[in-house]
């Protein structure tokens, strides 16, 4: 069996030096054909072989979808995770071989807005970079309000203000700018959606924000990979496939599950998507539930975990897997 | 009373108790029984006073004559109209809506035609149906299109009814389309024809 959406050989083709936190690498067919079309604010899922630990991090796509020729994404370096991003910093350069993912899109735009407001925060832009590109083809209405820490890490900015004017406005927290978040939001034409890619902290704030307001909740879209959370080492039994399985530290429960030798379903590995929803049928203890797909209510029951990000502490928690 | 329908197919639409939401302006449309929705609404409203002032309601009287716009123009929202008909007030309902900023709230009450088209016109507005706020109330009359000939017929009572437009026999479906604000009729007697079932009041 195989799970996950299906998977691309690829060549590294190119590794950019974007600013001093942020790499872009553009990945080619190795077979030299074209990619599958996708569309804006669609991420593939990058396999990394990382001195003998397998790494699958979730990489939003940021060039343009009409191009087949190649893919790009770029990436942060988080000097404090697990060590995806710095594998890739320090490890992948041009000409070495990796596979990804087919693309998944969790942050589409929608069609029928009459308008799409963008807000982005750091590298929450990589997204929105590749639906500009579609929409400008289009002729899509939209605007964009990108905040970053100073002008040298707003990666791209230079580019999207040369190509799109005042649709782009620019906000650098070293300067004391920030969204008039109230105004924005009151000012917009009916049939407006607002999407928001960024940290935790502003993700937040713009949905707050645009429900005080009387934003109905399904024209509001943001996106948030997380990444699985470190902490301490666990037991989970798996009743299927009857193992017993120990999740290490920076090991996510997902990883040691594939690391037993069992098939478990996913797509975004970021708490996202819902695929890898897991049945729990024994739980003695307390499940950390770090996903945004499980409501509140089911968090509390107990009967259910996303293995990409949630992890367990106690005496014992059983699955059906 | 909100109308409580028996368990159906998917597409049928469900329909909800409308709820004071807080909102930069409200677009309040209903039809016949609906004004009841309305009124209960406004009754059960924090602000209500408040809440009218940045209220536009606009009511149809219902398909079986049920007027109540003399109630609701007694609420006092800073606009209220009476059209005769739903097709009368859409130019005003689309005007509406072509200047309307977000953070406006949207609630129809009343029959299915009504619930549907308003939503519709929302959904070519730009928004999600789902932001549209929705209570059944009144007659359960239906708007159907005709699979064969695209036409619409307004408050069918009877399962089968004639076309109004084509004259072919429907049998009415619980399939619905958002886009056509409508349910689904299919010619009946397509394999024998003249063999047409006695029609059935199924909607009143
Ligand atoms: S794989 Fe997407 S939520 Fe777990």
């Amino acid at each position: 069996m195989s799970v996950g959406a299906p998977k691309i050989p690829v060549r590294v083709a190119e590794v950019v030096e974007v600013n001093a936190l942020i790499k872009r690498f553009r990945f080619v067919r190795r077979d030299g054909g074209p990619m599958p079309v996708f569309s804006g604010g669609a991420h593939v899922v990058v396999d990394m072989d990382d001195h003998g630990t397998r790494r699958m991090n979730p990489y939003s796509l940021m060039s343009d979808p009409a191009d087949t020729s190649g893919y790009e994404i770029s990436v942060r370096r988080d000097d404090a995770g697990r060590g995806g991003s710095l594998f890739l910093h320090r490890h992948v350069t041009p000409g070495m071989d990796l596979v990804i993912s087919s693309p998944v899109n969790l942050f589409p735009l929608d069609a029928r807005a009459r308008k799409h407001l963008m807000i982005a925060g750091g590298i929450g832009i990589t997204p929105f970079l590749s639906q500009i590109a579609a929409l400008s083809r289009l002729g899509g209405r939209f605007e964009l309000h990108y905040s970053a820490r100073t002008r040298d890490l707003a990666a791209y900015a230079d580019d999207l203000t040369a190509r799109h004017g005042d649709k782009v406005r620019l906000y650098l927290d070293d300067q004391g700018q920030a969204i008039d978040l109230n105004r924005l939001l009151q000012g917009q034409p009916l049939g407006t959606h607002l999407y928001v890619c960024g940290p935790k902290g502003m993700i937040g704030w713009v949905c707050r924000t645009a429900e005080s307001l009387g934003w109905p909740k399904s024209a509001v879209h943001s996106e948030e990979f997380l990444a699985p959370p470190v902490g301490l080492p666990f037991q989970v039994q798996l009743a299927t496939s009857g193992k017993t399985i120990t999740v290490g530290p920076a090991q996510s429960l997902l990883e040691a599950i594939e690391a037993a030798g069992v098939d478990a379903p996913y797509l975004c590995r970021g708490g996202a998507c819902g695929e890898c929803e897991t049945d729990v049928l024994g739980c003695d203890g307390q499940i950390a539930h770090n996903d945004h797909w499980l409501t509140d209510e089911q968090k509390v029951g107990n009967t259910k975990i996303m293995p990409c990000v949630s992890r367990f502490q106690g005496k014992t928690l059983i699955l059906d897997r | 009373m909100t109308t409580s329908f028996p368990p159906a197919m998917r597409s049928r639409p469900v329909y909800g108790v409308l709820t004071a939401r807080p909102g930069t302006g409200h677009l309040i449309v209903a039809d016949g029984e609906g004004a009841d929705a309305v009124t209960d609404m406004i009754a059960a409203a924090t602000d209500a006073a408040a809440m009218l002032a940045r209220s536009h309601i606009i009511y149809v009287p219902g398909p079986t004559g049920t007027d109540r716009a003399e109630t609701l123009r007694a609420l006092g929202a800073a606009q209220f109209h009476r059209s005769p008909s739903f097709a009368a007030c859409l130019p005003r309902l689309q005007k509406v809506l072509a200047d309307a900023q977000m953070g406006m709230q949207i609630y129809v009450a009343g029959t299915e035609g009504v619930i549907g088209q308003v939503q519709q016109q929302a959904m070519l507005a730009g928004l999600p149906w789902q932001a549209v706020q929705t209570e059944h109330r009144g007659s359960t009359v239906r708007r159907v299109q005709c699979v064969h000939c695209k036409g619409i017929t307004e408050a069918v009572r009877t399962d089968p009814f004639p076309c109004s437009h084509c004259g072919l026999n429907l049998f009415v479906r619980d399939h619905y389309s958002r886009r056509i604000a409508a349910f689904q009729g299919v010619n009946i007697d397509a394999e024998d024809p003249g063999q047409v079932p006695p029609p059935v009041e199924r909607f009143a």
